[in-house]
């Protein structure tokens, strides 16, 4: 056994997520952090689980032709320890090349990591959405003004703001 | 009133019970409805109050959250930096929601759900009906922001609902940041 990743895309069509997972199942496959998302018109999957390769392989092989299939062994896991206080990113503006670019770039110039992003493009409105953590050391104040100068080159309006949890 | 009421009033020692977590299918039991005046309920209304208070952080344990099916929970949240309306702390038997409205979101933990947060919609005007342990008489409580918010996920643990049986998203579900 050994810890895979498994990518599947395609053209969207009813019961792709069942036809992966039910091939995954029969085999004793036990699915752990998984996304899937609808990405335009393609159907995408990012899986990873706990099986033998070789098994999965051929467990997915009758699917592959309109889905393209890649399975991988990973690397030991690394636990993820967040480096500090989470965020959430908006940005939302005219589209154009190089906007998660130059805005990513801004967080990871201030010692941030992103744990999650979308961007959704519709018509000429472009959205992205992200989960960041910034670490203690970061200058919000700087990397406010930052993204601010940022998003004025670019055209887009940009918000960080604290996503902390309330314990209930 | 509920303001005048303090665990006091039970008149026996809480004991510190453990919170049990999910997947423990008492979370997912609709629990029953309790006798206030049970010497059972009134002793367990101490304890829920005794958890909380050595919970860090904690602003409301309902029994399910201890083991117990029953519709009781116990809520404080006193201090806590989105409180408006505050009815300071106090133990409600067999909570029904009376009235809800201006839904809000927001991110929610909850103790026995340590590795997850979730978005959640939840009221932000609250009218709440329930009767205080060891009484025979229905309050009500109307609220707003944090209390409100705190009443909902606590009446929800009574129903057998988790905020995971309301998150707003299938995005909405984030790994606990915990960090030092």
């Amino acid at each position: 056994m050994s810890q895979l990743a498994v990518t599947v895309i395609g053209p969207d069509r009813p019961g792709i997520i069942a036809d992966v997972t039910e091939a995954l199942v029969g085999i004793g496959v036990n699915l752990e952090d998984s996304t899937m998302t609808l990405l335009r018109g393609h159907f995408a999957m990012m899986i990873v689980c706990a099986g033998p390769f070789d098994e999965v392989k051929s467990a997915l092989e009758p699917l592959r032709g309109e889905l393209v299939i890649t399975v991988r062994k990973m690397g030991p896991e690394h636990e993820h320890a967040p480096i500090g206080a989470p965020y959430m990113l908006s940005v939302h503006g005219a589209d154009r090349p190089g906007i998660v670019a130059a805005v990513t770039r801004m967080i990871a110039a201030a010692g941030g990591t992103i744990t999650d992003l979308a961007t959704r493009l519709s018509g000429g409105l472009y959205v992205l959405t992200a989960e960041v953590e910034l670490p203690p050391t970061a200058e919000l104040e700087m990397l406010d003004r930052a993204l601010e100068i940022t998003a004025e080159e670019l055209g887009v309006g940009v918000t960080l703001r604290p996503a902390e949890s309330d314990e209930l | 009133m509920i303001t005048d009421w303090s665990p006091a009033r039970l008149d026996v020692q809480g004991a510190v019970l453990e919170v049990v977590r999910a997947p423990h299918p008492v979370l997912a039991t609709e629990s029953a409805e309790v006798d206030p005046l049970d010497p059972d309920m009134i002793q367990l209304a101490a304890d829920l109050v005794a958890t909380m208070r050595v919970s860090p952080g904690c602003v409301g344990l309902a029994a399910p959250q201890v083991g117990v099916a029953a519709q009781m929970f116990s809520l404080d949240v006193t201090n806590h930096p989105k409180t408006r309306t505050c009815h300071g702390v106090f133990v409600l038997c067999n909570a029904v929601v009376v009235e809800a409205s201006r839904n809000e979101k927001a991110r929610e933990g909850c103790m026995s759900v340590p590795d997850f947060t979730g978005d959640v919609k939840r009221a932000t005007r609250l009218t709440v009906a329930g009767v205080l342990p060891g009484t025979t008489d229905q309050v009500t409580i109307t609220t707003d922001a944090f209390e409100a918010r705190a009443l909902q996920h606590e009446i929800d643990h009574c129903s057998g609902k988790l905020f995971l049986d309301r998150v707003a998203g299938a995005h909405a579900v984030y790994p606990r940041k915990t960090y030092l």
